[in-house]
């Protein structure tokens, strides 16, 4: 059986064991699991760091980074062949603030390539395995560092979420993980693929230490012009008494596998023991969420990735003019789903469709924004299976891609809305984690992580262990 | 419908050169994602944009000079560069 350790319990190893054997330990874990959850390890650096780390929330607490968050010296790659190689000469904000507070950087995790994908199959590098079952994805694209997560690699981990690249690698490995408020997170140095949708997300073993992280992370910063000015506190307890749960029907779709529903039904019950109301709630918009989240997605990756040309960093492939030389470069960089979606988002934005696809898919987004705030004029939260079926096989859906795009109709509203949602652990189908989504409204995280955390408590879902009984 | 040449004109725009039977796989793989994306056209209401769901218009700054990076930084990751410039093909 695989064992885990919080926050508060690697600090407390970190006492009386020191930091450098604590990030020694992840190291001898990630070598043993070998799920292939890290793309670049970073044991020279991330060892000398320990050794000297004296103080901070999060000193001396190893942490692991998903491949697409700009690291200083450390290779940064989107899992893509284009990145191979490419040493960001400046750190994201959010590698800022955890450095300031003694986090130590461990290495970052495999991804689908540039977080195009819900398997982190297209990554460059190789699908990681689920650790629950070695012939299951993971889910992503946040893939690597879910599976670090539930293999007892690291106590902690940052991913991206764009339409789900959070949650839906936390729900099929059985860990938490947060999408924050559109702007509560800087991007600044978050390598773009859709940056209308995405914000980067906290990823731990307990909804405490995804809160703890989330404070790290959350705030202003300048020089993201999305980051809004706002405070973060997500540590006061709240009274579940009277709280109004809604419960949206449509994301009970056509598909949902029925243990996965039966256990999201059975916390909602479980909210209900806790002091909550619940009702069903209509949010009619739901149903066209996946494509206008598809044509924005594409469009916005298609004019995102245009900067990668070989010219500044990465991959190069020289031939030619200009115009050959970046062709070549890019077609010999650049994995299957990511020229799919470029080619689709070109397409989307080209003169004679751009009206019919993209303009048509922003008005949606419109739509989809109002369902959730007329929903929030009555509910203090929203509760729904965060995927409809857990972990698939590996190899299942890849060759589909719009089976694929299926998959995260539960997720992609939540990035339309720009609203937060966490997904935590709430049962099990065939031994894999089933995931349960919290969907706040716009800058209450607070509600949803200690909603979730007194649900946590009243459960035992997150104390279960891959390999275990 | 999408069609091949459709498929190879978009290719050429977004500097993406495809390979025979790539063209053929994106063909076959693009037309029933762009038949659900059709489903959008079932929505009649006329509503705003929204290009992005934050309540922002305009972001400023003052203009002065911040930390950036060195030009050494900057030219790091190039794999061609010359007189302390990023070397590019030649564009004609």
């Amino acid at each position: 059986m695989i064992t885990w350790q919080s926050v508060p319990e690697t600090k407390r190893f970190i006492e009386t064991e020191g930091a450098a054997e604590a990030v020694h330990r992840c190291f001898e874990r990630i070598k043993q699991n070998d799920f292939n959850s890290f793309i670049t390890l970073n044991i020279e650096d991330a060892l000398s760091v320990a050794e000297h780390a004296s103080g901070g929330r999060l000193c001396g607490v190893p942490i692991a980074i998903k491949d697409n968050i700009s690291t200083h010296g450390i290779q940064t790659t989107c899992a893509s062949k284009i990145l191979t190689g490419y040493i960001p000469p400046y750190n994201a904000t959010v590698i800022e603030r955890l450095e300031r507070e003694g986090a130590v950087i461990i290495g970052k995790t495999n991804m689908d390539e540039f977080a195009m994908g819900t398997s982190t199959e297209t990554s460059y590098y190789g699908a990681v395995e689920n650790p629950w079952n070695g012939r299951c994805v993971p889910g992503g694209s946040s893939g690597g560092s879910a599976a670090a997560l539930a293999g007892g690699e690291v106590p902690l981990a940052l991913g991206s979420d764009t339409g789900g690249s959070v949650r839906c690698p936390a729900s099929f490995c059985g860990v938490v993980g947060l999408k924050p408020t559109y702007g509560a997170v800087s991007r600044y140095g978050l390598i773009s693929y859709a940056n209308s949708l995405e914000q980067i997300g906290p990823m731990a073993t307990t909804v405490a230490d995804a809160a703890l992280l989330f404070n790290v992370v959350a705030g202003y910063d300048k020089r993201d012009s999305t980051s809004v000015k706002k405070q973060f506190d997500t540590t006061e307890p709240l009274d579940m008494k009277g709280m109004k749960i809604g419960v949206p029907g449509e994301y009970f779709g056509e598909g949902m596998n029925s243990v996965v529903e039966k256990a999201v039904w059975n916390a909602v019950y479980s909210f209900e023991d806790l002091g909550a109301e619940y009702k069903e709630v209509s949010m009619p918009h739901t149903k066209y969420s996946l494509a206008a989240y598809y044509i924005i997605a594409m469009s916005e990756a298609s004019s995102n990735l245009a900067r990668f040309d070989g010219l500044r960093y990465g991959h190069h492939a020289e031939e030619g003019d200009c115009h050959t030389s970046f062709s070549k470069t890019r077609a010999e960089g650049f994995g299957d789903e990511v020229k799919r979606r470029i080619l689709l988002g070109s397409y989307a934005l080209s003169a004679g469709y751009h009206d019919k696809y993209y303009l048509k898919a922003l008005k949606v987004r419109t739509l989809v924004k109002k369902d959730f705030e007329s929903a929030f004029k009555t509910y203090d939260m929203l509760l729904a299976p965060t995927m409809p079926y857990p972990a698939f096989k590996l190899g299942e859906k890849i060759k589909d891609p719009l089976s694929l795009y299926l998959a995260d109709v539960n997720t992609v509203p939540i990035n339309l809305a720009g609203v937060p949602a966490v997904s935590v652990p709430c049962g099990f189908e065939n031994k894999l984690p089933v995931g349960l989504q919290l969907i706040g409204d716009f800058f209450d995280e607070k509600t949803i992580l200690q909603a979730a955390h007194k649900f946590e408590n009243s459960t035992d879902f997150h104390n279960r262990r891959p390999g275990g009984e | 419908m999408i069609t091949t040449s459709d498929i190879e004109h978009i290719s050429w725009l977004a500097h993406v050169r495809l390979t025979d039977s790539e063209l053929k796989e994106y063909s076959e793989k693009i037309n029933p994602i762009l038949e659900y994306f059709g489903t959008l056209d079932e929505v009649k209401e006329d509503v705003d944009a929204a290009h992005h769901v934050l309540d922002l218009y305009n972001v400023w700054r003052d203009d002065v000079p911040s930390e950036m990076l060195s030009q050494e930084e900057a030219l790091s990751n190039a794999k061609e560069i010359k007189d302390g410039h990023f070397k590019a093909a030649r564009i004609l």
